[in-house]
């Protein structure tokens, strides 16, 4: 994968996170580069989300900078938004549109097209050959999941950052998922995560940040 | 796990285009919400001709700001629902997340509330018209007038949407903070409708229509993007 080829880097420097009046982290430090995951654990509550939010920069953080490759993510902007696949809590899909449909437009957001094929194959590939042509609120919880996670496999971007990626998922589409990560990281991807669940990762770079309330 | 092929890069314009197109396809997925606003239209303006008696100089006298202000309701009705379930489904954070300018994308989503609450009136309004006994002349400037006045009022409204969002029990609220900034689009949408009646040009009316139009078109969706911005963090 052409894309995992150049040398990229995430930079955190003296995060400070605030929730409302809330102190949620602070002065939090890092340094990842390709191949690594990052697992951030904590509580409920200890800021995980919010974390996550400010590394893709969808949250401006209290105080600190976030880099990729050496630049401030708030000045680099849209052309930061080019390296970055943000997954939330929320599923960031449309319950009007199937999920062939979904999948097309959250790839058009990043800018690419792909053929129904591709498509296709991915969806099928997750289990999700049955419901390809129904609305997604027709799909159950663990299958909407499947649909936004079908990113992963065509979005080509080097920087994952993923809310809860397992939840809601059964043992096969977790399998698959853990494999997904692990050949993205070893082919050079990074990735940051939280998840509640246990979940032990052969990658490069493993590394875990607790986050404490 | 299958080979990820590379995939085709897309202009600026195509994603636009494709943000455009999936709000359009999603409303006629849930047609009740544009319907809604199209038959508000029209029963709420045809009450005014039942409730008035059959004077149709009278009639005709308030037809301007009767199908104005009727048509300003109407779509003001749908603006509460521009961003929200973008919001509540985090199809917003995904679209703020996207690798186009967010101006460019917020003027994407007015656009398509334009396409589908504001554009239908505009060729209902004619129809309409003639129940107030308005002249051809009269019902001509009252489309033109209306087409331009309506992308006003979707522009405009887009910011109150925009301001108000995650907020609970958002409808009166957005009427509040839009309803006065709707006051000059309807003064000279009227009002070149109105020049027609008693004989003047109209093109005063609406010069300074397209003028309110080109302000909004510039500033509104810089303002509903960075208000956007503040409802996401």
């Amino acid at each position: 994968m052409g894309f995992l080829a150049n040398n990229h880097g995430l930079t955190a420097e003296n995060l400070v996170g605030v929730r409302g009046e809330r102190l949620l982290f602070e002065k939090l430090n890092f340094e990842l580069s390709n191949g690594t995951v990052l697992y951030l654990q904590g509580a409920n509550g200890t800021g995980k989300t919010t974390l996550l939010r400010t590394i893709c920069g969808l949250s401006k953080p209290y105080a600190g900078i976030v880099k990729w490759c050496g630049e401030d993510i708030n000045s680099l902007a849209e052309e930061y938004f080019k390296h970055v696949l943000y997954i939330g809590h929320l599923p960031g899909i449309k319950e009007d549109l199937t999920a062939l449909e979904n999948l097309k437009f959250s790839l058009a957001l990043s800018g690419k097209a792909i053929s129904v094929n591709q498509a296709t194959e991915v969806l099928n590939m997750l289990g999700l050959a049955k419901g390809l042509n129904l609305p997604t609120r027709m799909l159950s919880q663990g299958q909407k999941r499947r649909v936004v996670l079908a990113r992963l496999w065509l979005q080509e971007l080097p920087l994952w950052v993923l809310d809860e990626p397992f939840t809601a998922l059964d043992v096969n589409a977790t399998s698959l998922l853990k494999q997904k990560i692990e050949a993205f990281a070893n082919e050079g991807g990074i990735v940051v995560m939280t998840t509640h669940q246990e979940v032990t990762l052969n990658v490069p770079k493993f590394e875990q940040l607790r986050l404490d309330a | 796990m299958p080979e990820t092929k590379l995939t085709q890069d897309l202009g600026t314009f195509s994603v636009l285009y494709r943000i455009l197109a999936r709000d359009i396809k999603v409303a006629l997925r849930r047609q009740s919400d544009v319907t809604a606003v199209f038959f508000f239209f029209i029963i709420a303006s045809s009450l005014f001709p039942l409730g008035s008696g059959a004077d149709p100089k009278l009639l005709s006298t308030m037809a301007p700001s009767v199908l104005w202000v009727t048509a300003l309701l109407s779509c003001m009705l749908s603006l509460s629902r521009m961003y929200s379930s973008d919001y509540a489904d985090g199809t917003l954070e995904q679209i703020m997340l996207s690798n186009q300018p967010t101006v460019l994308i917020v003027l994407m989503k007015i656009l398509a509330h334009w396409v589908l609450s504001g554009l239908p009136l505009v060729f209902v309004a004619p129809f309409i018209g003639l129940q107030f006994n308005l002249s051809s002349a009269e019902l001509q400037i009252l489309a033109v007038s209306l087409l331009m006045g309506t992308l006003a009022l979707s522009l405009i409204g887009s910011i109150g949407a925009a301001l108000t969002l995650g907020i609970r029990g958002t409808g009166v609220l957005i009427a509040i903070l839009v309803l006065p900034l709707y006051i000059p689009v309807l003064v000279f949408g009227a009002g070149a409708v109105n020049a027609v009646s008693i004989g003047m040009s109209p093109n005063g009316a609406l010069t300074l229509l397209g003028a309110v139009l080109a302000m909004a078109l510039v500033f509104a969706p810089l303002a509903s993007a960075a208000a956007l911005k503040i409802a996401l963090e």
